[in-house]
């Protein structure tokens, strides 16, 4: 069997490579790729490793806030809305496929033209947020972001710490919090105000020199969710925010979720705490160490206490 | 794509229809079933096509909206899929149709003997807005025990307690026994319920359960003698900007920069008829 290349898993495995870019919070599709070759597929192992690698490269500074109202759109949508500002963009999703095996890819394809571009993606008008009166953000702006790889997690948590932990979070962790919130929420339910895909530019300022340049374009999906909180005259809607590298809707729309039911009383311990999957999966597989003298000094005071000694 | 017809096979179709007769013999009350894996992702409206899959035949004429809409993705897509697997006609109009699959909405059109209209369900027990418990919630079904829903219904109304209740999704008493979701229909939909000549299913797969109304069953909105429901008709004389219709129920179109906002009927089918009207006046 030929060996698989890196540049086949970041070109066919785009799924793959982009949920491992955004967990890993490395935005480098070749060591993403890299990665999941290494740990033959395996997403949480593939993470670990870019998150491995990224604690080697030195700390440059961070970035101008990233003006997701810019994006080049591939996909713009709203659930609350039949138009929005900027138009809707379906683009390519999985939502709506019908989930059947295609055999005809079991045949190795003949090697093909690739079609030519079907939509013009560098058009589209900025998109503004509709709903802005009625969703307040919810929280104060802070004066930097904090580097959450600097910065250990302790109460209260600020806006970016919050938003950090949730981005480099576990995708399935994320999506089954948000689905308890979804199957318990009673009179309360998120909306998708807006959902984005594409490319937007990300800036850095030089401090030393007073110029603010592009490093680059990165391809992003972003969400917005709006959530009614009723409580009388106080009764409003209140916001969350998702964002992924790449194209990961699922990533997307669980984190805008959960961090809206962050505002209307979600644990924050929980979530934060736990959300990590380079964290868990290190900690669940620890239980395979050799445990003998705890669980030896267990077993006596299960004997000591069932009197049986 | 696949031989079978309307792609389920004829067993798990057969026990999904064993389970419609049991729904439709206790109106009302949420039966367990086991709804097969269709290709399409649950929250999509799989509890529907399920059980459209299991009723469908080939002499069927099938209507499928979203939201009021023949035209939006999810509803064409569900249509185009049982076109590939049923090869069944379908159609916009519903006095055509003999089966039609809806989400959040009633069509507005009337609605005849001897059609199945077949709603997509995400949760399917109203209790649980009000009980956390599963267990808890059965059992209160299992007793008519619905008090607690009375309290805060009348809490909200005295202003003591949170809202209980949203402008969609409002609890619906059957034949004076079993509490039911609507399923997220705006709660004026309520009333097309109601004494309905159709038969009506609801289907939600992903939480495993599935209840019907035979055609005539009385389904009233929850309220007291003194208070009566308030079907929530709004008040700022919005209208549809495409056919100018006031009293239809209409989705909010477009936020325009000035602060207002456009208004367009959800129920595609019915617009299109006023245009026509107007036209051919």
């Amino acid at each position: 069997m030929p060996e698989l290349t890196v540049a086949q898993i970041s070109e066919q495995m785009r799924g793959a490579v982009d949920r491992v870019m955004t967990e890993g919070a490395l935005y480098d599709r070749d060591l993403a790729a890299l990665a999941l070759k290494q740990a033959q597929g395996d997403v949480a192992e593939a993470t670990f490793l870019l998150r491995a690698h990224r604690a080697t490269l030195r700390r440059m500074g961070h970035s101008a806030p990233i003006d997701f109202s810019a994006i080049r759109h591939d996909r713009h949508i709203s659930a609350t809305v039949k138009e929005l500002p900027g138009g809707q963009i379906l683009g390519a999703t999985y939502d709506y496929t019908h989930r059947l095996l295609d055999f005809s890819l079991m045949e190795e394809a003949a090697s093909s033209p690739l079609p030519e571009e079907a939509v013009s993606t560098s058009c589209a008008p900025p998109s503004s947020r509709c709903c802005d009166r009625l969703a307040g953000e919810g929280r104060e702006p802070e004066e930097a972001p904090v580097d959450i790889t600097r910065v250990p997690l302790r109460p209260p948590y600020g806006a970016s710490e919050t938003l950090g932990h949730l981005v480099r979070g576990e995708e399935g962790f994320l999506t089954g919090i948000a689905y308890t919130r979804l199957r318990t929420a009673g009179a309360s339910h998120p909306y998708v105000e807006e959902l984005s895909a594409g490319e937007v530019e990300v800036f850095v300022e030089l401090e030393d020199i007073g110029l603010t340049v592009s490093v680059g374009d990165i391809e992003v999906t972003a969400c917005r969710m709006v959530a009614p909180v009723l409580d009388g005259r106080q009764s409003h809607l209140s916001a969350g925010f998702g964002v992924a590298f790449g194209a990961n809707e699922r990533k997307a729309v669980a984190m805008a979720t959960v961090d809206q039911a962050l505002k209307s009383g979600l644990d924050p311990d929980l979530v934060l705490g736990h959300g990590d999957g380079v964290e868990a999966s290190g900690y669940v597989s620890h239980l395979k160490l050799p445990h003998y003298s705890d669980f030896q000094a267990d077993l006596e005071t299960i004997r000591r206490l069932a009197g049986d000694d | 794509m696949t031989e079978t017809f309307a792609y389920l096979d004829e067993d798990s179709k057969r026990s999904v229809r064993r389970t419609i007769l049991k729904a439709l013999a206790v109106p009302g009350y949420q039966v367990p079933f086991i709804a097969p894996e269709m290709p399409i992702a649950y929250g999509w409206g799989v509890g529907g096509m399920v059980v459209t899959a299991s009723l469908i035949g080939e002499d069927d004429r099938l209507k499928v909206t979203d939201h009021g809409s023949d035209e939006t993705v999810n509803a064409v897509n569900i249509r185009a899929f049982f076109t590939r697997t049923a090869f069944v006609a379908t159609t916009t109009l519903t006095r055509e149709a003999t089966l039609i699959q809806v989400r959040q909405r009633v069509p507005e059109a009337m609605l005849a003997e001897g059609q199945v209209v077949v709603y997509q369900v995400p949760r399917p027990d109203p209790l649980r807005a009000f009980v956390s418990s599963a267990g808890e919630a059965a059992r209160m079904h299992a007793a008519a025990d619905y008090g607690r829903v009375y309290t805060r219904l009348f809490e909200e109304r005295t202003g003591s307690g949170s809202i209980a209740q949203p402008g969609y999704d409002y609890p619906a008493m059957v034949v004076g026994r079993y509490l039911m979701s609507p399923s997220p229909i705006p709660k004026r939909d309520n009333a097309r319920l109601d004494n309905s000549p159709a038969i009506q299913i609801f289907g939600a797969a992903r939480e495993r359960r599935l209840y019907a109304l035979p055609p005539y069953t009385r389904v009233e909105s929850i309220a007291f003698e003194d208070v009566p429901f308030d079907p929530g008709y709004p008040s700022d004389g919005r209208r549809c900007v495409i056919c100018g219709c006031t009293t239809s129920h209409l989705d909010h179109l477009l936020l325009k920069d000035d602060g207002t906002s456009e208004w367009v009927c959800s129920d595609t089918e019915c617009c299109a008829e006023r245009m026509e009207e107007a036209a051919s006046a």
